[in-house]
């Protein structure tokens, strides 16, 4: 099946949205949303594959007609996963907020608000 | 919502989800083929801006402005995570206590570190040229100085990294790579455009604006992620609520 690898992404995010919905302590979601982010990893990464003997499009030690994989798509994912670190960082420094003032990490016990 | 009623709402919206997603695959070019027109355009465009790295020089050169913002979410959220995580009323900072290391772990720390600094300056600086860049880089770096932490304690830790320092140079850097964008001004083509000289292709000054946004890159990734991770240690080991005995 040549679309394997993209129905693998979509697994993933379905995964971890999963996660998402049913997790009972906010580090567990966050962990859980990084899980759904990196599908899309997976899913660049197969749409930029090509076969072929195709290799990494760096040319220092490549001739330059040389077949290489999409390198679009991995400047894209290197983007994702920089933002998707530094929002994850965000995240838990809300999360450690969060324990500190409501005493909980359990996002059904989180009811009111507070200053 | 009860838990069963918000579980079988994600299930009927998964469902829906993914058969869309299986329709959407089926439809999409075979895994493996061989038409890739964006990336071929991609890989002409870099070679004839002489950078042998693609992806470096798709980064910084041919998408520059998206990987401006792509940075500032990066300033931005160790800017956040500073404000989120900062001494609160009911908090008093204790002195972090000195821990016992094994001598072996010692030794591999001292040994690696100085080995693990140069590997992360060598990605940043060759980034235009072999695999990494300043995003990979600086978070070399930024692990190198946490080997400190890891192979001795967080004592150690604080005397090898200048934390007042970095945090100036977080904001310089992201700073100036909005700046470097005015050099394309000045000269008459456009905010970023690629007008420094090219040099010699495969060699360690080719690729013009390329290898100065990636250093600045490099040097924001490596002190913002210092940042970063100091304020969580704080928490870790330094913060405690007022009044609380250690």
């Amino acid at each position: 099946m040549s679309y394997f690898p993209y129905l693998a992404a979509g697994w993933i995010l379905l995964a971890g949205l999963y996660g998402l919905v049913t997790s009972r302590n906010l580090v567990q979601a966050v962990g859980c949303l990084a899980v759904a982010q990196s599908s899309t990893y997976v899913l660049l990464l197969a749409i930029g594959y090509r076969g072929n003997g195709a290799t990494a499009p760096v040319f220092s030690d490549l001739p330059t007609d040389a077949p290489v994989v999409d390198p679009v798509v991995q400047a894209l994912v290197l983007t994702d996963i920089v933002v998707g670190a530094t929002v994850t960082a965000l995240l838990l420094s809300l999360v450690i907020q969060l324990r500190k003032r409501h005493g909980t990490v359990d996002p059904e016990d989180l009811t009111g608000l507070r200053g | 919502m009860s838990r069963t009623t918000r579980l079988g709402l994600f299930l009927t919206a998964a469902t829906i989800l993914a058969a869309a997603l299986i329709t959407a695959a089926t439809e999409l070019p075979g895994f493996g083929g061989s038409r890739h027109p964006y990336g071929e355009r991609a890989v002409a465009a870099g070679l004839a801006r002489r950078t042998a790295n693609i992806v470096t020089s798709v980064n910084f050169d041919q998408r520059a402005f998206d990987t401006l913002g792509e940075e500032s979410i990066l300033f931005g959220s160790v800017l956040g995570a500073g404000m989120l995580l900062r001494l609160a009323r009911d908090e008093r900072k204790r002195r972090a206590a000195a821990e016992p290391v094994l001598p072996t772990t010692r030794l591999f720390g001292a040994t690696l570190l100085p080995v693990t600094l140069l590997v992360g300056g060598y990605l940043v600086a060759h980034g235009q040229l072999s695999p990494g860049g300043g995003f990979q880089g600086g978070v070399a770096v930024a692990t190198a100085l946490h080997l400190a932490y890891v192979a001795a304690d967080y004592l150690v830790l604080k005397r090898v990294r200048p934390l007042a320092v970095l945090d100036v140079a977080d904001a310089i850097a992201a700073g100036s790579y909005a700046a470097l964008g005015l050099i394309g001004l000045a000269q008459g083509a456009g905010y970023l455009a690629n007008t420094l000289p090219l040099g010699t292709f495969n060699q360690l000054s080719s690729s013009g604006l390329v290898a100065v946004i990636n250093a600045a890159v490099g040097v924001e990734v490596a002190s913002g992620v210092v940042v970063l991770l100091a304020h969580f240690l704080d928490q870790a080991v330094e913060i405690v609520p007022r009044g609380e005995r250690q």
